[in-house]
């Protein structure tokens, strides 16, 4: 009898939350497929590609949550990826620590670098925080460098354990990481902190005028996104058995700003969208090596020409629409509110793109 | 060892200066991070390469073409991709990023990823005091100074300087003065663009021509750029020859010193702005809202 309660409850879940939105609907399928995808095909090339489009969505991710809510631009983001990068694989390769405990050891170190970095730079704002940013990972890579006892230098660090025994072990615990991680950063900034993060990027003198200590909250943004760019480092190195410098390249940290502003920033799914669509166009690419790179450039930039806010959110506001009075989203074809039955006809009252 | 860090240093300073110089131009006036800047400085090396080596013309209408016609592509970016997304601060960086590598691919397509080595346009050296100075070090010396002379006098003596600078201040107040700002912006681009691609015509045969070779200076650019006060064509000019200088003595002095030289400049710009967090010159606005 309970079974059959919840049954229905999850019945009646889906029908009145999830089937409404369209975003809704393709959230779920995209969750469907990623855990179903291994029953139906065990071509290792293909679930390669998705669990890195996993890790590099945690990244850009992480990137969407320091740099879209607070606004702080962050031009140096490798840093974080690749300081957890070098510390999991040297923790795993000098220690023997385990991969369960590396990955939380290396994402401690790269919060660690991102208080480094953030006590400084928060005296800087906008295009010089970017800019300041942007130097650190070039920094350590000179180190790691100069010191290839330690480093390998360009050769990196190799010989680290794998991250699972089998290759769809690995992929289940990339993808579930993703899913688990990505609604934590969501409801990050749905919660009571990550409303002071957007009003942070609107204005931070007004936020600091209600008494609440800025310092605090950027640091803590600095932190957590360190934190998640960390875990996605380590699964890296865990997964591609190597910590090499190109963890710490400038043209890394442009990737992910690229792939978060790509999907859309401040929405967290966004960068996630972005990852998974640029990431195997990418390789797909790879059936044209010589212009792949050329071709993606200019996917990019025709893109962002029609959809400058970014593809997700001119998706969604295409099939979406806010309703004037309980400010709920429906679906742009429905006449009256979901919810509070108002109409939903007044299109010129819906202020801006930029509705949550 | 010291004539060849002080020429070195200069030559280094005075390139970086005129990639400053220009990236500060555009985005005091449009507010534009434009990372696709040096990326026309490796283009208009790939001209002077073609032109000078492959068709044997003339170094000087050589020049000529290829600062023309990589200005003209920078008009031609800037009205098509820049322009149509501006208010959208952060997508215009994206976009730029992108047609940077665009551009880096379309050269890599073109010519291929070999280093190719640049002859010297004007071969001799002069010797001053027992140090012998080649006719193209002298040259880039020079034409670095009179080129920078000559921004100098656009900005502070004729009208279009002034609506640049104007424009700078304050955008809205110089449109309602009548000044057609789209305008301005358009012809500081070309005239920043400009000064990349003089850089990249004297950096051609100092160095490797390779499709890779925008992304030290891009990183040392914005360094400087940062280090002097983001806008301030002063504080642009003081980072360029402090961090040419700063690279050179490493380069120089270090053993492994190559591997650090960008380690090196930028820990010098962290530095700075943790004393000065506005950098050398820049002006401490009120708190922007």
């Amino acid at each position: 009898m309970a079974v059959l309660f919840s049954f229905r409850r999850i019945r009646l879940f889906f029908q009145k939350e999830v089937l409404v939105l369209p975003s809704r609907v393709i959230a779920f399928f995209f969750c469907l497929t990623l855990f179903l995808l291994p029953l139906m095909t065990k071509d290792p090339y293909l679930l390669r590609i998705i669990i890195l489009s996993s890790i590099f969505a945690i990244f850009a991710a992480s990137w969407d949550l320091l740099s879209g809510f607070t606004g702080q631009m962050n031009f140096g983001h490798a840093l974080f990826f690749g300081v957890a990068a070098y510390s999991s694989a040297l923790l795993n390769l000098r220690l023997g620590f385990p991969p369960w405990m590396t990955i939380p050891l290396g994402a401690l170190s790269a919060v660690i670098a991102g208080l480094v970095v953030g006590i400084p730079c928060l005296r800087l704002r906008g295009p010089y925080l970017a800019l300041a940013t942007l130097a650190f990972p070039i920094i350590l890579m000179g180190i790691v460098f100069t010191i290839p006892g330690i480093t390998g230098g360009e050769l990196g660090v190799s010989g680290i354990k794998p991250l699972a025994s089998s290759r769809i072990a690995a992929y289940y615990i990339c993808v579930i990481l993703m899913l688990g991680l990505g609604l934590l950063m969501w409801k990050i900034g749905d919660s009571k902190t990550g409303i002071i993060f957007h009003a942070i990027r609107e204005d931070e003198v007004a936020v600091r005028a209600s008494g609440i200590n800025t310092t605090r909250y950027k640091l803590l943004a600095f932190s957590l996104s360190g934190f998640f760019a960390g875990v996605a480092g380590g699964l890296y190195t865990h997964f591609i058995r190597i910590a090499g410098p190109s963890t710490l390249e400038v043209s890394l940290s442009f990737q992910a700003i690229i792939w978060a502003i790509f999907g859309g920033v401040v929405t967290i799914y966004g960068p996630i969208a972005g990852v998974f669509i640029l990431y195997p166009l990418m390789e797909f690419l790879r059936i044209l090596p010589e212009i792949r790179t050329l071709l993606f450039g200019l996917i990019v930039v025709i893109i962002l020409l029609f959809m400058p806010e970014g593809l997700t959110t001119w998706v969604r506001d295409k099939m979406e629409e806010e309703c004037p009075r309980c400010k709920v989203r429906n679906v742009a074809w429905r006449k009256t509110c979901r919810i509070c039955f108002a109409d939903m006809v007044q299109k010129s009252n819906q202020g801006g793109t930029n509705g949550i | 060892m010291i004539e060849n860090i002080l020429i070195n240093g200069l030559i280094h300073g005075g390139v970086y200066a005129l990639l400053a110089v220009g990236f500060s131009l555009i985005f005091g006036v449009a507010r534009i991070v434009n990372i696709a800047h040096t990326a026309f400085y490796m283009i208009a090396a790939y001209l002077i390469y073609t032109f000078s080596t492959r068709f044997g013309l003339h170094p000087f209408p050589a020049i000529a073409f290829s600062i023309l016609l990589v200005t003209l592509i920078g008009i031609a970016v800037y009205q098509l991709t820049i322009k149509p997304i501006q208010e959208h601060e952060i997508t215009v960086l994206i976009v730029t990023i992108a047609v940077a590598m665009v551009f880096q691919e379309v050269m890599l397509l073109l010519y291929g990823g070999h280093f190719r080595g640049n002859p010297s346009l004007f071969a001799g050296y002069l010797e001053i005091s027992g140090v012998r100075v080649s006719y193209q070090h002298l040259l880039t010396l020079v034409v670095v100074f009179f080129v920078l002379l000559a921004t100098w006098w656009i900005l502070l003596k004729t009208r279009l300087g002034i609506a640049i600078r104007a424009t700078a201040q304050d955008r809205e107040v110089a449109n309602l003065m009548g000044m057609n700002v789209n305008r301005v912006a358009m012809v500081t681009m070309g005239i920043a663009v400009a000064m990349a691609a003089i850089a990249g015509v004297l950096v051609a045969p100092l160095s490797v021509v390779e499709p890779y070779m925008w992304l030290h200076p891009l990183v040392m650019m914005l360094a400087i750029v940062v280090l002097g006060g983001l806008g301030s064509i002063k504080g642009s000019l003081a980072g360029a020859f402090i961090l040419g200088f700063a690279e050179t003595l490493v380069v120089f002095l270090i053993p492994l010193g190559s591997f650090l030289k960008g380690a090196f400049s930028l820990t010098i710009m962290i530095v700075v702005l943790l004393i000065r967090p506005e950098g050398l010159f820049g002006v401490v606005f009120e708190e922007e809202r």
